[in-house]
């Protein structure tokens, strides 16, 4: 059982505030996504779970244990590094076995242990072999079976898939969520890539500038974003924006268009709406075609509404060029709101 | 200009200027070591190695080597290791470090001649302190000992460096994130730097170890200057065939000699050091 739980942790480098008051609860067994874009905190945080870096303020605790004035190895955890770290200079084998001989087990007992998270990992046949042998795929798997020979309490992973093909890491995707409901560990994830974040996560925690904006799972995160930043960082193309002007009585003029909204204030909103959440119909928001993107199983539309760049995925059969009017129609219950003072969401 | 000859026309020169000052002087050497007046002959390696002083010469330059190169090692390795972890004034604390490098190693035998002569500096000091009644000639033939302490000590003073500034170079080549993964994985820090720093070295380590190596069995001025006649090594043996018998085919000889000694130890440190076939470093 390891539950972690991040109290208050803040980090600062120098002058620079990498991470402000962190709070964060990953249950037992969740595979939990740090998601954000470079330079928004996700590493640091992983690291001071890990150990590898020290907070300025806050605790860490796993599994009911305060661990952060604990060395790395003290802590119960295991982790896979973006660039693998697999050791060139010991074979497949020793290099799995790194940590389990650091830790004085007998012979035998590494070797059955060696052998079961090999063949877990599909590398049995390279267990002879030397790092500068191996392929970038199979490095990474023996990245993941040195964590999971640990038999860790908590797998921390710091973009393992970041350094593969396209393909290949579609495949690792499911293969190491597979691997790593198998072992009952609680994972931390740290990726830049909303689609890897998306299809892997139980939950994801997205990271700003050294916060976390919203943790949730993901379909809560693409659906009911908290906060502008989220609804335009999650979603490919991502959320679209148009500014509301307060018309009394819960209503919102959007270019030119009166919708339903939120009671509240008289100062204007973000009205937000996801690009696949339009239809074409008679009534609706005027939109200038710009750009088409046939994109097979749909129609990736670029157009201007009042002035703003506006995207909708249509239905692949449509006939639509550039320099057309089209009248999008918003479904109504996937419209969302923004308070553009505090970017956060309004009910 | 055909691509593919481009490269050989590139090292043309140098291969000519090593040729003509390394190559042909080597051949000449050589033949000068094989030949007497009458053709090839043994004899000249037969003269110089039956001589009274050549297995005291030989011994003295083995045991000097072995008792220098090994501290030297384990000296540089630390010093390497510190540096390493510096985060300021790094460079500063390397270029002092590595000052001895820039004196000769005649400077350096006199250096430290004036630190253990009867008027130096050594013998001011404990006559100073009371330690002593009055100064002593320490580096006579009655202190063996003392003479080997003293070479050795300058030896280690003048030459460490060298081995260190590879070392440094090295160390820096290898990816912190290997640390990061040991630590993670449970060694402590004396582990990583048995498990992960001295692995990894191993092309510096041999580099070092080559030059250092054969640098200590051509040991000669700080010998002759703090030792003189007292420690007879192969090197000073060779200068002695060459300018005071005036014996050049004998000094040939022993030239070869060095340089077969020379060979072996480098083929035992490649050997000793070499990276497992597979593994890549």
């Amino acid at each position: 059982m390891a539950e972690i739980q991040i109290k208050n942790v803040a980090k600062k480098f120098g002058a620079y505030q990498a991470l402000h008051d962190i709070n964060l609860t990953i249950a037992d067994q969740e595979f939990m996504v740090l998601l954000g874009a470079s330079g928004c905190g996700k590493t640091t945080l992983l690291r001071i779970i890990c150990g590898l870096e020290t907070a300025t303020e806050g605790e860490v605790w796993i599994g009911g244990r305060r661990v952060d004035h604990l060395a790395p190895k003290d802590r119960g955890i295991a982790m896979v590094f973006q660039n693998y770290a697999v050791f060139p200079h010991l074979t497949v084998f020793e290099n799995i076995g790194f940590g389990l001989r650091m830790q004085k087990l007998p012979d035998d007992e590494v070797r059955r242990r060696v052998e079961r998270v090999a063949s877990l990992m599909h590398i049995e046949m390279l267990l002879k072999r030397y790092s500068g042998e191996l392929s970038g795929g199979q490095r990474q798997r023996v990245a993941v079976a040195r964590a999971l020979a640990m038999e860790p309490d908590v797998i921390l992973m710091d973009e393992p898939l970041s350094n593969l093909d396209a393909l290949l890491r579609m495949e690792m995707r499911a293969e190491l969520k597979g691997v790593l409901a198998e072992s009952k560990t609680t994972a931390v994830y740290v990726t830049h890539d909303q689609v890897e974040a998306m299809s892997m996560a139980d939950r994801i925690s997205v990271m700003h500038q050294g916060e976390i904006v919203q943790a949730a799972s993901p379909i809560e995160v693409y659906r009911n974003p908290a906060a502008e930043f989220v609804a335009s960082f999650i979603g490919n193309p991502p959320m679209n924006f148009l500014r509301a002007e307060a018309a009394g009585d819960g209503k919102w003029s959007v270019a030119g268009n009166v919708i339903d909204g939120p009671r509240y204030g008289k100062s204007p909103l973000q009205f937000a709406i996801r690009p696949e959440d339009m239809q074409p119909a008679g009534d609706g928001l005027e939109a200038k075609v710009k750009i088409v993107e046939p994109l097979g199983a749909h129609l990736l539309v670029t157009c201007e509404v009042n002035g703003t760049l506006f995207r909708a995925v249509l239905d692949s059969d449509m006939e639509v060029k550039r320099g057309d009017m089209l009248t999008l129609a918003p479904q109504t219950d996937r419209v969302r709101w923004f308070d553009p003072e505090t970017t956060l969401a309004v009910a | 200009m055909n691509a593919r000859l481009l490269p050989y026309m590139l090292i043309l020169p140098v291969t000519l200027f090593l040729c003509l000052f390394f190559l042909y002087p080597f051949v000449l050497v050589a033949k000068q070591a094989f030949t007497t007046g009458a053709g090839f002959t043994l004899d000249n390696f037969r003269e110089v190695v039956s001589y009274w002083k050549f297995p005291i010469s030989l011994k003295n330059t083995l045991l000097l080597a072995a008792a220098v190169v090994p501290i030297q090692l384990a000296l540089s390795l630390l010093m390497a290791t510190m540096v390493t972890r510096m985060e300021k004034g790094r460079d500063l604390v390397l270029y002092v470090w590595t000052i001895p490098l820039g004196i000769s190693d005649l400077a350096a035998g006199l250096i430290w001649l004036a630190i253990f002569e009867q008027s130096g500096f050594l013998n001011s000091m404990m006559h100073g302190m009371g330690i002593v009644d009055k100064p002593a000639n320490l580096l006579t033939f009655q202190n063996p000992g003392l003479v080997f302490v003293a070479i050795a000590l300058a030896e280690i003073w003048r030459a460490t460096a060298i081995m260190l500034v590879i070392l440094v170079a090295g160390i820096g080549l290898i990816p912190k994130e290997y640390y990061e993964a040991a630590e993670v994985f449970g060694a402590s820090p004396w582990k990583r730097f048995v498990r992960i720093t001295l692995p990894m070295l191993r092309p510096s380590l041999q580099t070092a170890l080559v030059l250092r190596v054969i640098m200590a069995f051509e040991v000669f001025a700080v010998v002759a200057a703090l030792g003189g006649t007292l420690f007879p090594v192969l090197m000073g043996e060779t200068y002695a065939y060459q300018f005071d018998l005036l014996n050049s085919g004998a000094a040939a000889a022993m030239a070869l000699v060095i340089l077969a000694i020379s060979i072996a130890a480098t083929l035992v440190i490649l050997r000793a050091l070499r990276v497992p076939k597979g593994a890549t470093i």
